[in-house]
């Protein structure tokens, strides 16, 4: 069984209100030295067999078409789990 | 001008009203649709087919738990496809709320909602300004009109980058604008758009929540008697009699 992992994030233009939110929060709990924070997206795709050239090109498209919106956020990774160590 | 693919005139016009799993206001549009003297339509989201009706409701809610990103699945649903195809071929199109976020997913109107700026969910009478009153939806208002109807939400803030807000700008594509306060951050205060033929239009707030005496916004006549989202309905009707 094969496992790509697909990595979204805000574009940086954007503002994330729920990182902001975040790092609002950390010095409360004593993480004062974080000055900013974003909070993006990670997906794991399943497949049956091994992830193949083929594989990670749909992965890809899925990650442009659906995972991601390009107007808010970029797609910034699509790699196979198993050669990463993702 | 609009294409009507049904039946025109204002009795006769059915207006179409899609249901997705987590659509919550489907019920409040088709009563909206009825009270403006048109028949209402109830669509399904997994049938391509949309009988016939002269226009289209995208209602608001949660569909699919605003998983993923709001309106990202239910913009694949097989109804959107047909909407869009309608779309473009001038059918009447309203998003509102989670419809408007279907809209946008769905490419049909240019930018994005996310988060509001404040983070929290939102829910309160919202006056707007009708920037744009040339629309399909929007003939039965006055250009500068001020109407109260409510806004609820949590990824309200309408975001876009700078040149397309100023070609939406500069093409008179801002139909609502926020009054008095911005409830979410979003960009130049926008509250609706429209697309460049002017029949798809979206927006956040709710006008099918503000179309009977006595369940609608606080108004000058009194408690709830607020219906300024009657209009909507209103400017669909001759719209469709004068294609």
């Amino acid at each position: 069984m094969g496992r790509v992992v697909v990595e979204v994030m805000p574009k940086p233009e954007i503002l994330d209100p729920q990182g902001k939110a975040v790092v609002g929060a950390l010095p409360r709990l004593g993480f004062t030295q974080f000055t900013s924070v974003r909070q993006g997206k990670r997906f794991e795709l399943e497949v049956d067999g091994d992830v193949t050239p083929e594989i990670l090109a749909a992965a890809q498209q899925a990650a442009e078409t659906m995972l991601s919106n390009p107007i808010i956020e970029d797609v910034v990774r699509v790699v196979d789990a198993s050669e990463v160590g993702a | 001008m609009v294409v009507s693919t049904g039946s025109a005139g204002a009795a006769g016009a059915r207006i179409g009203v899609i249901t997705f799993p987590g659509t919550l206001d489907d019920r409040d549009a088709l009563r909206a649709i009825r009270l403006a003297g048109a028949t209402p339509v109830p669509l399904w989201h997994a049938d391509a087919d949309l009988h016939d009706v002269d226009a289209v409701v995208i209602p608001g809610g949660f569909s699919y738990g605003d998983y993923l990103r709001a309106g990202a699945i239910s913009r694949f649903a097989a109804a959107m496809t047909s909407v869009a195809d309608a779309a473009n071929g001038g059918l009447p199109v309203l998003g509102i709320c989670n419809g408007f976020q279907i809209l946008t997913e769905a490419h049909l109107l240019p930018g994005s909602m996310v988060k509001n700026d404040h983070l929290h969910f939102i829910c309160r009478e919202q006056t707007l300004v009708v920037e744009n009153n040339t629309t399909a939806w929007t003939t039965a208002y006055d250009a500068g009109q001020r109407i109260t109807v409510p806004l609820k939400n949590q990824d309200g803030q309408y975001v876009a980058d700078e040149r397309t807000l100023d070609e939406l700008e500069a093409e008179g594509r801002v139909v609502f604008r926020y009054e008095g306060w911005n409830p979410n951050g979003s960009r130049r205060n926008i509250a609706g758009i429209t697309n460049e033929r002017g029949n798809v239009v979206g927006l956040m707030p709710h006008p099918e929540h503000a179309v009977e005496p006595g369940f609608g916004p606080d108004s000058a006549q009194g408690a709830r008697s607020g219906t300024d989202g009657l209009g909507f309905f209103a400017s669909v009707l001759s719209t469709l009699v004068a294609a």
